[in-house]
């Protein structure tokens, strides 16, 4: 087993992220499965970080952290005002700048 | 540094916590009700948080389960319940082959992401982070942190503020000084409707503590007024019922607590 695995796994992770983005429906799940794409990257950046031995990549790790939280911070605020108008967290229902 | 040396419990806890991992992430996309999905993503992110502490960063594996599954799932779950609960996906395709587009792109992306990932680092002996790995992993990203990261960092709290107070913007209503309605107008208006007194609470007397136990009519139907918003309500097994006055027997009879075969020459009474 070699470090090569964790690198395959975060791939896999961060494409079960990209396809629920693109299938999912529930702007809440959407963003579920965002914050699953930014944890597969983590994975990745924290795997390479060992092996090149800087602790540069797990810096990097802590700020996409700290981006995602404030991210989803005003994320879900968003959702909660279209739920508000619209009374529908779903994202085909968040059409009024389409016609 | 001699390199990355993984051993048999590395090992081990890869293969138990990866395929852990995968199917929190496939329950996630898949579970129909979005509770299940923050519940199967937590059980994703826990999986990563340890990860984390097995590839030397234990820092970032606590602050993985205490920021994610903390914090972050626990908002979710807060604007899931506060949005509704019920708000679940529709089965209805909006654009037709979507689907399974988007399947056989994520096969395709894995595919292509993974056997690229996997030819370029064959055989990759990394480092190790050594020392810095260990005991000595705070005080390393801290070095880091406040020196060769520092306008970055003081960025990041420029945004967390932004963040704050923009959510506090979006979700703030601003109400106009009396127009709240009053319990007056508010009773008023009750009384017009249909049902102006509350609705039954669920049946949690006698052999359910669920709320979801529906309540019971003397008929011995439930009454579908005091189901649960977004719980399916439950079959729950009813006391005995007597038919007639000739059936009506003893409170232990009623109950089935009577002993399975009683003593012959004993009423009952007597136990062995």
């Amino acid at each position: 087993m070699t470090l090569t695995y964790y690198l395959v796994l975060a791939a896999i992770l961060f494409t079960i992220g990209a396809v629920g983005v693109l299938v999912r429906r529930n702007a809440i799940v959407v963003f579920m499965c965002v914050e699953l794409m930014l944890n597969a990257v983590n994975l990745t950046l924290i795997t390479f970080a060992r092996s090149t031995g800087t602790v540069d990549g797990q810096i990097i790790a802590l700020f996409v952290m700290v981006v995602a939280a404030a991210e989803v911070v005003i994320g879900l605020a968003i959702i909660m005002s279209i739920y508000r108008t619209r009374r529908s967290a779903s994202v085909d229902d968040a059409n009024l700048l389409k016609y | 540094m001699n390199g990355v040396v993984i051993g048999t419990g590395e090992a081990v806890a890869f293969w138990v916590l990866g395929p852990i991992a995968l199917a929190g992430a496939l329950g996630m996309v898949f579970s129909r009700n979005a509770v299940h999905s923050a519940l199967w993503l937590i059980t994703t992110m826990v999986s990563l948080g340890v990860f984390y502490v097995i590839q030397s960063a234990p820092f970032l594996g606590a602050a993985q389960i205490i920021v994610y599954t903390g914090a972050i799932m626990i908002l979710f779950l807060f604007v899931l319940m506060l949005v509704g609960r019920d708000s679940s996906d529709s089965v209805v395709e909006t654009l037709r082959g979507q689907r399974v587009a988007a399947a056989v792109l994520g096969v395709g992306f894995a595919g292509l992401v993974g056997a690229g990932i996997a030819r370029a680092t064959e055989g990759l002996v990394g480092t190790g982070l050594g020392a810095d790995g260990g005991n000595d992993n705070i005080t390393a990203i801290a070095e880091l942190l406040y020196t060769r990261y520092l306008l970055a960092f003081e960025l990041t709290g420029g945004l967390l503020i932004v963040a704050a107070v923009g959510a506090l913007i979006y979700t703030h209503v601003e109400r106009d000084p009396g127009s709240r309605r009053t319990q007056k107008e508010l009773s008023r208006a009750r009384f017009l409707t249909d049902r102006p007194q509350t609705l039954p609470g669920p049946g949690v007397y006698a052999r359910a503590t669920s709320v979801a136990a529906p309540a019971l009519l003397p008929d011995g139907g439930t009454t579908p007024d005091s189901f649960a918003t977004g719980i399916e309500p439950q079959e729950v097994d009813q006391m005995p019922r007597p038919t007639g006055r000739g059936q009506l027997g003893s409170p232990d009879a009623a109950l089935g607590t009577l002993d399975p075969a009683p003593l012959e020459g004993t009423d009952g009474g007597h136990r062995p």
